[in-house]
């Protein structure tokens, strides 16, 4: 499968525009159809949140009366706060601990001839297959054993663990194919292996590891069912399931829920935005995941 | 671009010939294996904590009667008899492989004339793309919440629109009833999945070679010819890529059926990992919840089994 991926420079936004046997007017069409049907919902979302409860019932065609943020003063005091602070956490923690655990295993599986290499590999990738609901309940007696139960540190290590497959791949590949002349001229200046992992081999490797960076970020962000199993007190929540924790209480206040769903839903989206290519990028390498 | 030098390449080709040995800044040579083990080991170490040693403790746990406190009895393979003989079992199976096969009917299609559309850049394409990529980026359960009330059947936004344009006979509680639980829940998989097939193709399509079309066009073949003739059979590597990740994504399904259903109305939307968590979490039968993870287990490895064994005979044709 990895081997069909396509290579995303097809993805440039310098690509010049090609003529295909169709004509633009005849393509608006069904463009915007689905332009409708991807963007309604989003629409949908924003202007509910603005409206109070009693306005959302009266009619759903209607603008909001005024620009009222008391939905979102209304997360916010309901400590949508302290859920974004611990996402961040436990993103960041798995953002760069993958990166640092994927980039040193993936050093010798492409760099280095040795009897394990093929299988060790192939370990790794394997990974990807397995659907998380397989484990969760060894994590969740192991969590508890390990006396880390509901607390932020217990989602870190499964998120690194389920991300290690894809990563370790996109990594291994990338530095396969890096011209064996740097390292060997770097060897022959006396550099261990560490040292030529390090100067040379990770300093190249960046883009690699920025499309596995962003990946794992936009995974570990959205992450649900490890923290819905791992954690059960409030102030230690993520945002997912603070969002779930929310519709829970606000029942019937659904611009509510909405302005907490705009709320946890907005990093991600400016983030896309900010950095359009590189998303598109890291998210067709995801191919492989699934 | 973060991706555009790695070339794909097959698995043998990874390991380039070096020599036997590293010679360490201190002029002592450890022997090449340990050095890589040693590289290897804190991603390994990690890795078999939570991806391996569950698979076989999740078998051992299958084995027992147990709720998740103390180390309850031993009852050989019970567990596994009572799941296969369970109906909603079954019905959860069942829904996986409607779940699969309406993923990959409905997804690949739209998401293929989705990305032939972008790929004709037509003015004002990028605001379009940025637009149908916006669902991909949301959790599950930020997409399960919205759906919810777009499904809703007094206030929701989807009886709205029926309403406003004289389709009142079909309005209905989406999610509450059996018939029309599922694929309502199918439908938000699509809208949320289709953007990432779409991509997928979007880089497919920019390796097909433009002269071939020009070709074709010099021919007379129409776009439809040049579609089926020159697009299609291009793409069919990565069509087959597309399926096998429905397939296989299709099984890592819960977040959204949890969120959205519960598995309900009376189970029409249960799957198999909304089972297994309502077993071992709900009513803390961690041993058959174990049993049916462990069944899941045998569906994706026969599933990634049988795509590897494809792949190889592919190839080696």
């Amino acid at each position: 499968m990895a081997t069909s991926l396509p290579t995303s420079s097809s993805l440039d936004p310098g690509n010049p525009p090609q003529p295909r046997s169709f004509r633009s007017a005849w393509l608006y069409g069904p463009a915007l159809l689905w332009l409708l049907a991807a963007g309604l919902p989003f629409a949908f979302v924003v202007l509910s949140s603005f409206k109070s409860v009693k306005e959302y019932i009266a009619d759903l065609w209607a603008m909001p009366a005024s620009l009222q943020l008391s939905n979102y003063l209304e997360a916010v005091e309901g400590g949508i706060g302290r859920f974004f602070i611990n996402s961040l956490i436990v993103t960041v923690s798995s953002v760069v601990l993958t990166l640092v655990l994927a980039s040193l295993a993936s050093f010798p599986l492409a760099k280095m001839k040795f009897r394990l290499n093929r299988p060790l590999f192939l370990l790794f990738i394997a990974g990807a297959m397995i659907p998380v609901h397989v484990t969760l309940i060894p994590i969740y007696t192991l969590t508890n054993r390990l006396g880390i139960y509901d607390t932020l540190l217990a989602l870190i290590g499964p998120y690194i663990a389920f991300h290690l497959p894809l990563a370790v791949l996109i990594i291994t590949e990338f530095m396969s194919h890096l011209p064996a002349e740097l390292e060997e001229a770097a060897r022959i200046d006396g550099a261990g292996p560490f040292e030529v992992f390090r100067r040379i081999i990770l300093p190249l490797s960046t883009p690699a590891l920025s499309t596995v960076a962003i990946y794992t970020f936009i995974y570990a962000w959205n992450e649900f069912v490890f923290a819905l199993v791992l954690l059960s007190s409030r102030s230690n929540m993520t945002l997912p399931l603070g969002l779930m924790q929310f519709s829970g209480e606000y029942s019937v206040n659904v611009p509510g829920i909405m302005a907490a769903v705009t709320l946890a839903s907005l990093p991600i989206i400016l983030f896309y935005l900010v950095m359009q290519e590189r998303v598109v990028a890291g998210m067709v390498a995801g191919a492989v995941k699934g | 671009m973060a991706r555009s030098d790695i070339q794909p390449r097959t698995l043998d080709t990874y390991a380039k010939p070096e020599p036997a040995t590293l010679r360490g800044s201190s002029g002592f040579q450890f022997p090449q294996w340990l050095v890589a083990m040693l590289f290897i080991a804190p991603a390994l170490l990690l890795y078999a904590i939570y991806v391996i040693y569950p698979i076989f403790q999740s078998i051992l746990y299958s084995l027992r009667d147990w709720s998740g406190i103390g180390a309850g009895t031993y009852i050989g393979l019970d567990n596994y008899k009572e799941a296969l003989s369970d109906g909603i079992f079954w019905r959860a199976v069942r829904n996986n492989i409607v779940l699969v096969i309406a993923s990959i009917a409905i997804q690949l299609p739209i998401a293929l004339m989705l990305a032939l559309l972008l790929s004709a850049k037509f003015p004002g394409w990028r605001i379009f793309r940025a637009v149908f990529f916006l669902p991909l980026l949301l959790s599950t359960v930020a997409v399960g919440l919205v759906w919810i009330n777009i499904y809703d059947p007094v206030f929701g936004l989807l009886n709205g629109i029926l309403g406003a344009v004289g389709l009142e006979n079909l309005q209905q509680s989406w999610l509450g009833n059996e018939s029309t639980a599922l694929p309502a829940i199918i439908a938000v998989v699509c809208w949320q999945y289709i953007p990432f097939y779409m991509i997928l193709f979007i880089a497919g399509l920019t390796t097909i070679p433009l002269e071939l079309y020009e070709a074709a066009r010099i021919d007379g073949a129409s776009g439809w010819r040049s579609f089926w003739d020159i697009t299609l059979p291009l793409l069919r590597g990565i069509i087959r890529t597309g399926a096998i990740l429905s397939l296989i994504g299709s099984l890592k399904f819960f977040d959204l059926v949890w969120v959205m259903t519960g598995g309900g109305p009376n189970r029409s939307t249960e799957l198999m990992a909304t089972y297994m968590y309502e077993e071992a979490f709900a009513s803390f039968r961690m041993g058959y919840g174990s049993a049916v993870a462990t069944l899941l287990f045998i569906f994706a490895f026969v599933i990634a089994g049988s795509t590897l064994i494809i792949d190889q005979r592919r190839s080696n044709r």
